[in-house]
């Protein structure tokens, strides 16, 4: 890759940090915005029709939540996404923009609108006083709910385009994207997800604000009693939308996984996704029948604290549900035309042939000797391999020897180098090694020093560049190459 | 200059086109990033005003619901800055990206820090909004004072980053000596263009309160303190009075900026820019003179004096960055240009080369080799020991390798081979039989 490397150690290389901000932004923005918008609104809009003022307010108080929940942490983490990526892989994002440029510049419209409506929602709620006006701010919510879930459709087809190798480099057409296999599946899951853990959000709030009162009014429990009755029936409709979708999805996927790529990617632990996939679905949606069944019955038995178990099982089956692209992605970012180390598919040969560290920029040196083979082979880490593993942090490299070679023996650097010459077809999800030989030999040097003596690697953020002057004109050997 | 060239990292470009025409990206990107800096200002004065006037509201509660106010504006204001900055960093990220993403990752902390620092700073300015009226009398009101000050610090400080990051995008010849963030505050003129941002923020909020307070509708029941005229007056002094300041400040940006990227052309755009904001400041201060009958009556003419203002220092911006990265974009150009041509010429010898159509054995075997040596146990079980026990039965290694199972507890799980194809894993298959009882033959 040509920039700077930002890098962090201890986070597996800063992924771990992509993945933390867009998890966070995506438990917001499901639940929070595409599913509790709709159901705020209707609430409403229930209120106004059948004169109920402390339905209203109820509504309204929830929303307040929403609203400072999704202006900050959920904007800000939506952002994130961007900002982080651009760090820690700005060649990914930087083509990708350049590919998918409209797609983005819609979705930032949309996003616009969506900001706009959901203050003027908020901010005018209390002067909707008449019916006219009341109608009208319904209008809002109403506008509100679609544009949420068009920034939703539309950031899915961009994720979903990215995966789909092949057809973009042939036709570069946005349109492909929706016609992915696993798009409408996606949607409809991640459509009826949002409904049912809004549900389950509002149905949790709700019990904040309807605390009984001494006075012995009962109010405020008729107010509860009509909430989780009404809750509980979105929560098994929007189910049923889960469970259909997600079995669905879990059976195209093995489908796609086959057909996009070359070689068959079905791995262990691709297996193993798939099984657990389908009892976390099923377990996930027993527990939402559970505790929607129990809200609707008379016996008014479900407790604040047991709504947290079907949204924590909500939570770790999206994260399930999220690494399926993972898998599907690796080893490239952009499907069948970059690896996710930034190097593209056609010049695979080239630096195979070349060395990698003579057309990069950023590195010590351009010529693997005896004497700089270290320094060489951190270059080449950086390079080929710190998208993906650290040196000394999670998911190191040392730690991924240590399971092959052991702990307790000397590592065999002529078995490691032709390990790494392989890697992608032991391990499919990696990529190719994209050096020649000498740079495969200074890497696995690297990697022996790294092991007797561990050091964290800095990155570009920390250490700032180093790099060596390209030798004039086209022609680039060694001989002509000037010292620094 | 060459000295100077030879630490500039000329790196190669992505081989993508972009996506619409260059003109219209710069275009998107001066409006845009005009629009969106517009809401930072609002956002970032009004943040610093409010704390100011709350203070001053200690002594009379007049300046307090002032300050209020103003504090209602600034959580709508914050959440348009957010929202109109993401179109400028497509816009930016497109046209440099190989300047812009570098700055970034030299940065890096402190640009990952912009999330956490921004939301931080929202909450608080929601809770300083939210509790206005519940936490109004001693300690409490420090502690309301205190959730002002630190959500206005914060709005002081996230701004350096994108300075930092906007300036040190345009001097590539520098960032080898950058070690981190606040190495990269040292280089080029940070400071003088964050004194001139700020100056611009309290501007512009002056501006903005002065028409939003001071326009006809305005709800005054929260503000019996205060006339609708001595408002409109208050805020365009400030306004007058900072923009006033912005022609020591404006100079000090200009006169330290890098030489690169300095060219009659900018000096043209910015000194016209300057002129029309003497005319501006002529027109804000005669406004000031008139009596509160008609004070306001040239706001529109003020505010459309402004945006010419900003838009001709925005084009002067852009014509400063685009000539102060110049040279290096054309080196990138050539380098990307030479580095595609050699990848060319070679893809095109090596397709022309005659394939081969079947690897060899021990080619093949390089597959297994990694993890399986003659004679010693090295990730999987060594030669000898598989010769061992698929002795003739080399369909038995072909099975195994499609779908190994787990035999030995102390080894780790053997990866399934089968995308190598049923064909070649019987050829390996055969050659491994043969090497593990040469082995064992020794
Ligand atoms: C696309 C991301 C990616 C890149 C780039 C990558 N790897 Fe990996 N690598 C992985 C994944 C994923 C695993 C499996 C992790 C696990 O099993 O927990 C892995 C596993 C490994 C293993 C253990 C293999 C085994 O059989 O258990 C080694 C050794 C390894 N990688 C070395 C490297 C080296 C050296 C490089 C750079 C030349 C590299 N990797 C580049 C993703 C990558
Ligand atoms: C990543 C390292 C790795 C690679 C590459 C690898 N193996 Fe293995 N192999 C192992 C391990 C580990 C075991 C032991 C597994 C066990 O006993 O559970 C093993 C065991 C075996 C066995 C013994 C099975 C038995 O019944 O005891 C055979 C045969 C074998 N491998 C064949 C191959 C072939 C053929 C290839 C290449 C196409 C290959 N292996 C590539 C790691 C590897």
């Amino acid at each position: 890759m040509d920039f700077p490397s930002f890098y962090m150690d201890h986070l597996a290389g800063g992924r771990l940090i992509i993945g933390l901000i867009a998890s966070l932004h995506v438990l917001i923005n499901h639940p929070l915005a595409v599913g509790a918008y709709p159901l705020l609104t209707w609430m409403e809009w229930w209120a106004h029709k059948n004169n109920r003022p402390d339905i209203d307010r109820l509504a309204y108080r929830i929303t307040f939540i929403v609203f400072i929940v999704t202006t900050t942490v959920g904007a800000l983490t939506g952002v994130g996404i961007w900002l982080s990526t651009s760090l820690f892989a700005p060649f990914a994002i930087g083509s990708l923009l350049r590919v998918f440029f409209w797609g983005w510049f819609a979705e930032w419209l949309v996003f616009i609108s969506e900001v706009v409506l959901i203050m003027w929602w908020f901010l005018t709620w209390k002067k909707a006083d008449t019916p006219e006006k009341k109608k009208k701010h319904i209008r809002i919510g109403v506008a509100l709910s679609i544009m949420s879930w068009l920034t939703m459709a539309l950031i899915v087809a961009v994720l979903g385009f990215m995966m789909k190798p092949g057809v973009w480099n042939q036709t570069r057409a946005f349109i492909d994207a929706m016609t992915n296999p696993l798009y409408a599946p996606q949607l409809g899951f991640r459509t009826f997800f949002a409904l049912m853990t809004a549900a389950v959000f509002i149905w949790f709030t709700a019990f904040f604000f309807t605390k009984k009162s001494s006075s012995g009014d009962d109010r405020p429990w008729r107010l509860r009693r009509w909430i989780v009755y009404r809750m509980s029936h979105v929560v098994l409709i929007s189910m049923l939308g889960v469970f259909l979708f997600g079995t669905w999805y879990w059976n195209c996927v093995p489908e796609t996984m086959k057909a996009n790529s070359s070689v068959a990617l079905l791995t262990q632990e691709f297996m193993s996704w798939h099984g657990q996939f389908q009892s976390l679905l099923g377990w996930t949606v027993a527990t939402f029948v559970v505790i929607a069944l129990g809200g609707l019955s008379d016996i008014f038995t479900v407790p604040r604290w047991a709504l947290l178990i079907p949204s924590v099982m909500g939570i770790w089956m999206l994260g399930h549900f999220e690494r399926a692209r993972e898998f599907m992605r690796k080893p490239w970012v952009i499907g069948e035309y970059m690896y996710s180390n930034g190097v593209h598919k056609d010049e695979l040969a080239y630096l195979q042939s070349e060395g990698i560290l003579k057309h990069a920029t950023y590195v010590k040196h351009r010529e693997v000797t005896e004497a700089n083979k270290l320094e060489c082979g951190q270059d080449v880490f950086m390079l080929a391999c710190s998208r993906c593993h650290s040196t000394t942090g999670l998911n190191s490299v040392l730690d991924k020897f240590t399971a092959m070679y052991g702990a307790d023996k000397p590592w065999d650097s002529v078995g490691m180098t032709l390990f790494i010459k392989g890697m992608h077809q032991t391990r499919t999800f990696m990529p190719p090694f994209p050096g020649n030989d000498r740079e495969a030999e200074a890497l696995v040097a690297y990697i022996q020093q790294l092991r007797a003596k561990p050091q964290t690697l800095h990155g570009a953020q920390t250490e700032g560049i180093s790099f060596s002057p390209l030798p004039k004109g086209p022609a680039m050997t060694a001989e002509t190459q000037p010292q620094r | 200059m060459n000295a100077l060239l030879a630490a500039t990292p000329v790196p190669r470009d992505l081989p993508l086109p972009l996506p619409v025409p260059e003109w219209l990206l710069v275009f998107c990107l001066v409006v845009f990033f005009l629009v969106h800096i517009l809401f930072v200002n609002l956002m970032v004065g009004g943040s610093v005003l409010v704390v100011v006037l709350e203070w001053l509201g200690l002594k009379n509660k007049r300046w307090d619901a002032l300050a209020h106010e103003i504090a209602q504006t600034i959580t709508v204001n914050k959440s348009l800055a957010v929202v109109m900055g993401i179109g400028p960093l497509l816009c930016i990220n497109l046209l440099y990206t190989m300047q812009w993403y570098s700055a970034n990752a030299l940065t890096g902390h402190a640009w990952l820090l912009i999330v956490p620092l921004v939301i931080t700073a929202f909450l608080l300015t929601y809770l300083h909004k939210y509790t206005w009226d519940s936490w109004t009398t001693g300690g409490r009101k420090t502690l309301h004072q205190l959730t002002g000050i630190a959500a206005a610090l914060l709005f002081l400080f996230i701004p350096l980053i994108f300075l930092a990051n906007v300036n040190l995008m345009l001097i590539p010849s520098e960032w080898e000596k950058v070690k981190g963030f606040f190495s990269a505050l040292s280089i080029g003129n940070v400071l003088p263009r964050y004194l001139h941002f700020m100056a611009a923020s309290l501007a512009m909020t002056g501006l903005f309160l002065a028409g939003w307070l001071g326009r006809q509708g305005s709800d005054f029941s929260h503000l019996d303190g205060f006339t609708r005229p001595e408002l409109r007056r208050f805020f365009y002094t400030i306004c007058a009075r900072v923009t006033l300041a912005q022609f020591v400040l404006g100079p000090l940006l200009l006169f330290t900026l890098p030489s690169a990227g300095i060219t009659t052309q900018v000096y043209v755009i910015i000194f016209s820019g300057a002129s029309l904001g003497l005319l501006t400041l002529w027109v804000l201060f005669g406004e000031l003179k008139r009596p509160d009958a008609t004070i306001g009556s040239r706001y529109w003419l003020i505010v459309l004096l402004f945006s010419l203002v900003v838009l001709g220092m925005g084009s002067g911006r852009h014509v400063y960055r685009e000539a102060a990265l110049a040279a290096h974009k054309t080196q990138i150009k050539e380098r990307t240009e030479r580095y595609y041509t050699a990848l060319a010429e070679f893809n095109k010898a090596h397709a022309a080369m005659p394939q081969v159509a079947e690897q060899s054995p021990e080619q093949l075997f390089m597959n297994c080799a990694a993890c399986h040596a003659p004679n010693v146990k090295l990730v999987g079980p060594p030669l000898t020991e598989i010769a061992q026990i698929y002795a003739g039965n080399p369909d038995g290694i072909v099975a195994w390798a499609k779908a190994p199972g787990k035999k030995r507890p102390e080894l780790p799980q053997m990866p399934p081979m089968i995308h190598l194809g049923e064909a070649n894993l019987r050829k390996i298959a055969e050659l491994m039989l043969i090497k593990g009882a040469a082995a064992a033959a020794k």
